[in-house]
């Protein structure tokens, strides 16, 4: 392994425990869950959202509710995480499509 | 030889763009071809598969699941809902009409037919669609799309059908060609989390098994709606079967009737044309 | 309300041959609804036939039945034109019966 590569490593396990240590406020949760909210409105507006979107942010959203923000920062990120996901599918599936076409 | 940097640089977006305006000169759609590529791809892909068997779905690819439902059909579980839905189809509304006043001929015999293209509307409209509004017109609630009522009268009239081949039209109106290219897309095109287009199962993999089940054929899949499943220990109609799908790819359904799932059924139910009526079926 | 039996008598030979579908919901008591309410047991717990008045099967039946279940036999001993009668008694005392030529 390179030192570059061990240098990449350990910052990244100092950011996470970083990260780890603080915890997160209301504040950081609205701002996780407004991009999440955005990127699954686009998501609608492709007709494309995923069931597993919807379910992360009825998560964060329980979550916050209940006082819990690390875990509903969690969730908002990985709903936006999908909800990118399904953006990039929906907008690649535009071209990608006709190769599955019989012809 | 040399050429500047810049000239060679334009010659090649020119080539670029050269192809993309070409392009659509040379795909123009063609739903006869489509149909036809279609078709011979399942036949080739079964050759031992009678044309007229791909309407019974699992059934023509598994010989044990043939012969159970070969006894099953003697006394079928959609009996039930097909004797409802010839009660309520026969029953008038509360202002006297009745649904056959709603359809040609009565409204018996003409499953293969729809959907159809509407050119004052400009739209799609499939015989779940047109049952609801017809309701409507005559001042009746409209059915939930998915289920019961509307799978009961849409066996009915499948029934009354059964037989007759798939005789959807597409008129020569560029908005038909239109949703008929927007039904193709939807049906090719991957969603939801899993990443499945529909054609993922009912084109690559039919015959094959998911979980417990045996993959249909897309082609014919439409021709035996309703269904009574076994696993939804009930009918189910074409609006339940896509929605569902959808669901099970992990992809938010949209709305039963939305602009997509009429395109989708227009474009389906023209590429299965000349394959007989069989609904309703019964599938495990 | 049509009767919640189907059944066809057909005479083969010595043997009758006898197929009944009927129209239950066989709710087991095991399953909630989509409040998450237990939908309470409801089944068929007694399945007669009886030929011209005499008794020629008999099924005590319980949860692990299907729904719209579909019965099938034989008996020998029946002969064309004679009755059949089929009933049923459920756990909360509902009832229905047909009878049918034997064809």
């Amino acid at each position: 392994m390179s030192a570059a590569m061990k240098a990449i490593i350990v910052t990244a396990i100092l950011l996470a425990a970083g990260s780890a240590a603080c915890a997160s406020s209301e504040a950081d949760f609205k701002t996780a869950f407004a991009a999440a909210d955005a990127a699954e409105k686009e998501a609608g507006r492709l007709r494309n959202q995923w069931t597993t979107t919807e379910a992360a942010l009825a998560t964060a959203k329980k979550a916050a509710e209940a006082g819990n923000f690390d875990e509903a920062v969690k969730s908002a990120q990985d709903a936006e995480a999908l909800a990118k996901a399904s953006i990039f599918q929906a907008t690649s599936e535009k071209q990608r499509w006709k190769a599955m076409e019989i012809r | 030889m040399r050429i500047h940097p810049a000239l060679s640089f334009l010659a090649a977006v020119l080539a670029l763009v050269a192809p993309a305006v070409a392009a659509p000169a040379a795909e123009k759609p063609d739903p006869a071809a489509d149909a036809k590529a279609f078709q011979d791809f399942f036949r080739k892909k079964f050759p031992q598969v009678k044309f007229e068997d791909f309407v019974n779905g699992p059934y023509s690819m598994n010989e044990d699941m043939r012969k159970q439902w070969e006894e099953k059909e003697q006394f079928p579980p959609y009996e039930f809902a097909l004797e409802a839905g010839k009660e309520m189809f026969e029953k008038p509304f509360k202002n006297g009409k009745t649904y056959a006043d709603c359809f040609a001929n009565g409204g018996i015999g003409i499953r293969q037919t729809y959907p159809y293209f509407d050119d004052k509307e400009g739209k799609v409209v499939t015989l779940e669609l047109a049952l609801n509004r017809c309701r409507e017109a005559n001042g009746e609630a409209p059915y939930s799309y998915v289920k019961d009522e509307m799978a009961a009268l849409t066996a009915y009239m499948a029934y009354t059908s059964r037989g007759k081949p798939f005789d959807i039209k597409i008129p020569d109106d560029p908005r038909a060609l239109e949703a008929y290219e927007r039904g193709k897309e939807y049906f090719y095109t991957r969603r939801g989390q899993l990443n499945f287009s529909c054609a993922s199962c009912h084109v690559q993999n039919p015959g094959e098994r998911i979980r417990a089940e045996i993959l249909a054929p897309a082609l014919g899949i439409l021709n035996a709606m309703p269904i009574y499943r076994s696993e939804w220990s009930g009918m189910g109609t074409i609006s339940r079967r896509f929605t569902t799908c959808n669901s099970q790819i992990r992809g938010v359904p949209l709305e039963p009737q939305s602009e997509e799932y009429r395109d989708l059924e227009y474009y389906l139910s023209y590429v299965s044309n000349g394959l007989p009526i069989s609904g309703p079926g019964a599938r495990p | 309300m049509a009767s919640s039996i189907r059944v066809r008598a057909i005479q083969n030979g010595d043997v009758t041959d006898v197929q009944t579908l009927i129209q239950h919901p066989m709710d087991t008591g095991l399953i909630k609804d989509a409040k998450g309410e237990l939908i309470p047991a409801h089944f068929i717990q007694q399945l007669t036939f009886e030929h011209n008045g005499k008794t020629v099967f008999l099924a005590d039946w319980g949860t692990a039945v299907s729904k719209d279940p579909y019965v099938k036999f034989a008996f020998k001993g029946g002969a064309k034109g004679d009755d059949l009668k089929v009933s049923w008694v459920d756990n909360k005392g509902a009832t229905d019966s047909l009878t049918a030529k034997i064809q």
